[in-house]
């Protein structure tokens, strides 16, 4: 925490009301950082990143479309499968290696986590929290459920590792990573008080032990 | 009919070095002589220029028509012109003939001035370093400093690749395209056949037929047949050929299989008009090419004073230059902390795919040239 820019988090306040996640990130990346965006999607983030901390940023996406759109946006972005790992990266020679929203959608979920404490000095994975009172709720009415943070039917959702909070702490657990630090958000706000039953989007910083 | 996107009628010019250029081998070329085209207006500050490294049989011509009848625009003319993805409206384009070659600049056809005879076989062999060389000083010739990019694919994008090892400051970005760091043995055994195709054919001549007026057409024929077989994948070859046949089975070995009429098609057309002692040179400078190799096999140290900015693009059906190959050039660059980025096409058309007018390939190359500053 001691390179983290505190006060980065005005630097855009148009696009942090719609990605309060996007903030918490920026304010896990030390200024000046190098920085791996793994499923990187139109590379939103690594823009967000770049504009405010001046990072040296890399994303990594599969798809054609989001691959241009990265581009459009002036990021590097390098074109390959996560679910091969991340072999053409060496050891620790990211500072930070972020997995945004992407962990509930791969299949080799032990392995990218792995992959990534590999490869970074710190990690950030965030996912949506299934153990949300709503989905809960539409769960106890007998249907998945299907919100604006999980948007998909069960017969066409990517998510196939779909996981609680109380889930990943024990992953981080058996797994010996460190927690850093933990943030649950539901939207905007910060969520202290009961975060598996009252947040609905999970963040965590985390380093191997 | 003149498209409104083609750069339009294009003259090829010759540029004449008369400084000996001493060669990686320690051969040393008296004096030489570059043809190249240009494409675009070369701005004031001389900070739009791209150069275009060719592959193994390519040549200067890269975009336009010689007139207005040519049906034979230039070999990447899909991509270089107004509004193109490489946008001549933005871009200053320079093709050249890479020396050894046989389409206008100093080659084994070329008059040796010590004897007033072709070169033949005592033109030099020349690598990837020798061209980068040569073309440093064309675009010192051009009063060119800096180059805003070089772009090549295949052995082309070896040459793009050692443009940022050699001249780190003259070269902004460079874009790698269905290349490799060096060659397999697989890839450069297929070099081998091509080379033995040539030089066991009788009229071959020890490499100085121009002496006897003939060519080695048979063994040039073979080289090409066996060069296009790896330039095509599997799949492309089968959705292209199949097993059709032209005739039914005739109980013969004349061309019956339409695959077959294509290879001989494609070696007869390169036999005709390409030189045998280019081919040979061409292939070796590929074998030769190893940048790691003086770095203890370490690619990534060989880049440590590369400073320009990449684009890596490989084609998923590519065996000959395989995205495997790619990958290994952006892990040296990452590396180095370089900025890149990389593209692998999804792409039936194996290595071929680089000259295709494939659209998402296009749009890759389109936005990259985009945010090019000049």
């Amino acid at each position: 925490m001691t390179d983290t820019v505190q006060n980065n988090v005005n630097i855009t306040n148009s696009i942090l009301q719609f990605r309060q996640d996007f903030a918490i990130i920026a304010n896990w990346v030390g200024f000046g950082s190098k920085v791996l965006d793994l499923g990187c999607g139109d590379g939103e983030l690594l823009q967000f990143l770049r504009g405010g901390l001046e990072v040296k940023g890399y994303g990594v996406e599969k798809d054609d479309a989001n691959w241009l759109a990265c581009m459009q946006n002036g990021s590097n972005v390098i074109q390959m499968d996560l679910e091969d790992g991340l072999s053409g990266f060496e050891d620790q020679s990211f500072d930070t290696v972020i997995l945004s929203q992407t962990l509930q959608a791969m299949h080799n979920t032990e392995e990218i986590v792995q992959e990534m404490l590999r490869v970074g000095r710190e990690i950030i994975v965030t996912f949506p929290n299934f153990g949300y009172w709503r989905n809960r709720l539409q769960i106890t009415k007998g249907r998945m459920p299907v919100s604006k943070i999980l948007p998909y039917q069960w017969y066409d959702t990517p998510n196939v590792h779909l996981c609680t909070i109380n889930d990943f702490d024990e992953f981080c657990k058996n797994h010996k990573i460190t927690i850093l630090e933990r943030c649950v958000i539901t939207n905007t706000k910060t969520i202290q008080f009961m975060p598996n039953l009252l947040g609905n989007l999970a963040m965590y910083r985390l380093k191997a032990a | 009919m003149q498209e409104n996107n083609s750069v339009g009628i294009v003259a090829a010019q010759t540029a004449h070095f008369n400084t000996p250029l001493t060669l990686k081998s320690g051969a040393v070329l008296p004096q030489f002589d570059l043809v190249y085209e240009t494409y675009g207006t070369l701005n004031a500050d001389k900070s739009n220029a791209v150069l275009i490294c060719h592959a193994l049989s390519g040549t200067h011509h890269v975009a336009g028509k010689y007139s207005l009848d040519d049906k034979h625009p230039g070999w990447w003319d899909n991509l270089i012109g107004p509004n193109k993805p490489l946008d001549t409206n933005k871009f200053f384009v320079i093709g050249v003939n890479n020396l050894g070659g046989c389409n206008g600049s100093t080659g084994a056809a070329s008059n040796n001035p010590a004897t007033g005879k072709p070169w033949g076989s005592q033109f030099p062999v020349l690598t990837v370093e020798d061209w980068v060389a040569s073309q440093a000083l064309l675009a010192d010739y051009l009063g060119i400093k800096q180059l805003a990019a070089v772009v090549g694919g295949s052995l082309g994008g070896m040459q793009a690749l050692q443009w940022t090892m050699t001249y780190p400051e003259r070269v902004r970005h460079a874009l790698v395209i269905a290349s490799a760091p060096n060659l397999t043995a697989q890839n450069m055994a297929f070099n081998e056949v091509a080379r033995q195709a040539i030089i066991t054919d009788p009229e071959f001549h020890g490499g100085d037929y121009y002496a006897h007026g003939v060519v080695p057409r048979r063994g040039l024929r073979i080289a090409r047949m066996l060069g296009h077989i790896t330039y095509l994948s599997d799949d492309a070859m089968g959705a292209k050929f199949g097993r059709k046949l032209k005739d039914g089975i005739q109980y013969s070995f004349d061309a019956e299989f339409e695959m077959e009429s294509y290879l001989r098609y494609q070696g007869d057309k390169f036999a005709g008009e390409f030189d045998a002692n280019t081919y040979l040179r061409m292939t070796r400078a590929l074998d030769y090419y190893d940048p790691a190799l003086a770095f203890d096999n370490d690619l990534s140290l060989a880049l440590k004073e590369v400073k320009a900015q990449f684009l890596v693009v490989s084609f998923t059906s590519d065996w000959r230059f395989s995205p495997a190959r790619s990958r290994e050039i952006v892990k040296a660059l990452l590396d180095n902390e370089l900025t890149v980025s990389y593209a692998e096409v999804t792409a039936a058309h194996g290595h071929d795919a680089f000259l295709m007018p494939d659209a998402h390939y296009h749009n890759i190359l389109r936005t990259y040239l985009n945010n090019v500053q000049v």
